[in-house]
């Protein structure tokens, strides 16, 4: 956020991830085809980053002073989508035009496309990359005050461009460059640790010099002060290692793996809604 | 005949004339570019000295990022570089990159439009003794059929050099294609090189020869030959793979009405079909294709390998009688 921006308190942004869950529950059976569990689970992270950490200016998606979003895992872009709607990047009717004919909104985002995404992404791995890329200019030849943070999933920690890219942020110490990994442990085939076990990440992250720090990715407070400790570790990239519930807020998505790459039917999407305007009365109260 | 406004060497076809790989330019190129202009960095996935990188490294070692062996790093990288204004060079071999690191160019650099330039070295079977795997003779097809890239094959370290130099002035992705071996300079600094513009080397009225890099010297070796024996035979610098120079070539084929391309890669979305495609809509002629004809190379010296693919000055002297006997 800009310094003139409203500060929220933390049970407003949990109001806003709620509003968020809903808007990507409408998109994804407007759409009739698109990921549902994983952009659920990241609605408290992008809350947090749209609302609370970072800097950034919606009426200039191109700010040179912006901090740097990077969606390294692009399937998730319903959550973002959302979450720029609601910080007034677009429209929120735009919403409803995701994956069609025509929309900025692409079933996988396009920097060209709509302002303010950063890049192009979808195909797993490259994300780290190109943060670290970024990065490498702020510290090292730009000199500049801005972050970059890169939103991974677990599922591409298997990805060997990841650990290239892990390697070259922790031999060039770059500390304005924060990982945040949805570790919510399903992928398309199934959970991460039968397709290929990942752990232990933690010790793998701090082998390629990297400080780890562990949340809870629902809790807002642990969010928001995890992207405030990293600022302060110098001469490492820091990863934020969130765990996370697939379908978080939706009981009959949370922690199914069935529900990564398909959206809900009218029907279910009504339960869904339903559910999430409850849980939103009781924030409220 | 040659072009006298082509301005090529004086030594063309004596045996002393400077031999120079095109790599060696593209280094050269690389420290023109970064004196120009301050947002050129150059990224090298280890092969810092043999892509030439070691030039710019020297020049300007802050502006110079050593990756390690990680090529899919390396084009992911750049484009988070060209993401905040940079001008990033990536030099490797070609089988790596664009080999390697084709889906990471495709997404995050041809997607996503951005001001990357990717130097592909040690291209084409002149690699010679190392083999198959390290001769790229597919990147001009993997990088052609890519939306927003450009595609540059420059014929010798002159034109190299430029056509760096060239590129860091594009904006938007651009391929770079150079070779191993020492070649024939063929070009003077006084010819001219356009980007998107084919220049004629040689004039002739019977056929035409479309080629690029080095190999192109094999070409006006065959139309000089050809010329003794009455042939006239006018030979097209086609640097410019993509976007291909439509008014040239078709100007040429329409002149002689027979067409030979010449170049050291598979004809099958190399240069060869390229022409071909241009050619089938714009003024059909008779064509033949030396070049590479599906298969991968092998260890061997330089000569021999071209002796073995076809690529010398005798294989285009026949193509060339060939394509001129099919005109109806």
């Amino acid at each position: 956020m800009t310094t003139t921006m409203k500060q929220y308190s933390f049970q407003e942004l949990e109001k806003m991830a709620n509003t968020i869950r809903q808007d990507i529950i409408e998109m994804l059976v407007a759409a009739g085809s698109g990921h549902s569990a994983g952009p659920l689970g990241m609605a408290d992270i992008f809350t947090a980053l749209y609302f609370s950490v970072l800097k950034h200016d919606p009426k200039n998606p191109a700010w040179e002073e912006r901090d740097r979003l990077i969606l390294s895992n692009g399937h998730i872009c319903p959550v973002r989508y959302a979450a720029m709607a609601e910080a007034a990047y677009f429209p929120k009717e735009e919403l409803q035009t995701l994956r069609k004919f025509g929309s900025r909104l692409q079933g996988h985002p396009e920097r060209k496309r709509l302002g303010g995404m950063e890049t192009t992404s979808g195909p797993l791995g490259s994300g780290l990359s190109q943060a670290s890329g970024m990065a490498y200019v702020g510290k090292h030849i730009d000199k500049a005050d801005w972050r970059v943070y890169c939103l991974m999933s677990d599922g591409e920690q298997e990805c060997g461009q990841t650990w290239e890219a892990a390697m070259f942020a922790g031999k060039n110490r770059l500390d304005n460059l924060v990982g945040i990994l949805d570790r919510n442990n399903i992928q398309i085939d199934g959970f991460t640790e039968d397709i290929m076990p990942l752990e232990p990440l933690r010790e793998k992250y701090e082998a390629f010099n990297w400080h780890v720090i562990e949340i809870d990715g629902h809790n807002m407070e642990e969010i928001v002060d995890a992207c405030n400790e990293a600022k302060n570790i110098h001469q490492k990239p820091t990863l934020i290692l969130s765990h996370t519930t697939p379908g978080k807020g939706v009981s009959f998505m949370e922690n199914k793996f069935e529900w990564h790459g398909k959206p809900p039917k009218p029907k279910e999407a009504e339960l869904a809604l339903r559910e999430l305007r409850g849980s939103s009365m009781k924030i409220e109260n | 005949m040659l072009n006298p406004k082509a301005h090529l060497s004086n030594k063309l076809f004596s045996s002393d004339i400077e031999k120079t790989p095109t790599r060696n330019g593209y280094g050269e190129g690389l420290v023109e570019a970064g004196k120009k202009d301050s947002n050129v960095v150059v990224l090298c996935a280890d092969l810092t000295e043999s892509t030439r990188s070691e030039y710019f490294q020297k020049a300007f070692p802050d502006r110079f990022i050593e990756v390690g062996v990680a090529e899919q790093n390396m084009a992911s990288l750049a484009a988070g570089m060209a993401l905040t204004g940079k001008i990033p060079f990536i030099s490797s071999y070609a089988v790596f990159s664009p080999g390697r690191n084709n889906e990471q160019i495709r997404t995050t650099i041809a997607i996503n439009d951005v001001n990357v330039k990717i130097g592909g070295a040690h291209a084409g079977l002149s690699v010679g003794p190392d083999g198959a795997t390290h001769q790229a003779l597919e990147d001009i097809a993997l990088m052609r059929v890519l939306p927003n890239m450009r595609v540059i094959v420059p014929c010798d370290a002159l034109e190299a050099k430029k056509a760096t130099m060239a590129a860091a002035e594009i904006q938007g992705p651009v391929y770079l294609r150079f070779a191993r071996e020492a070649t024939p300079v063929i070009t003077t600094e006084a010819s001219p090189f356009t980007f998107g513009k084919a220049e004629v080397f040689m004039e002739g009225k019977d056929a035409t020869i479309v080629a690029a890099g080095p190999v192109l010297y094999e070409a006006l070796v065959a139309a000089r030959m050809l010329e003794k024996e009455g042939i006239s035979v006018e030979v097209l610098n086609c640097h410019t793979i993509k976007p291909l120079d439509a008014e040239t070539i078709a100007g040429s084929a329409k002149k002689t009405g027979a067409v030979v391309t010449v170049e050291e890669h598979q004809v099958a979305g190399g240069l060869g079909g390229a022409v071909a495609e241009l050619l089938s809509q714009l003024h059909p002629a008779p064509m033949e294709f030396i070049g590479v004809h599906d298969r991968f190379g092998e260890s061997g010296t330089p000569a021999e390998l071209w002796e073995a693919f076809g690529l010398q000055h005798l294989h285009i002297m026949e193509a060339a009688k060939k394509a001129i006997q099919r005109k109806t």
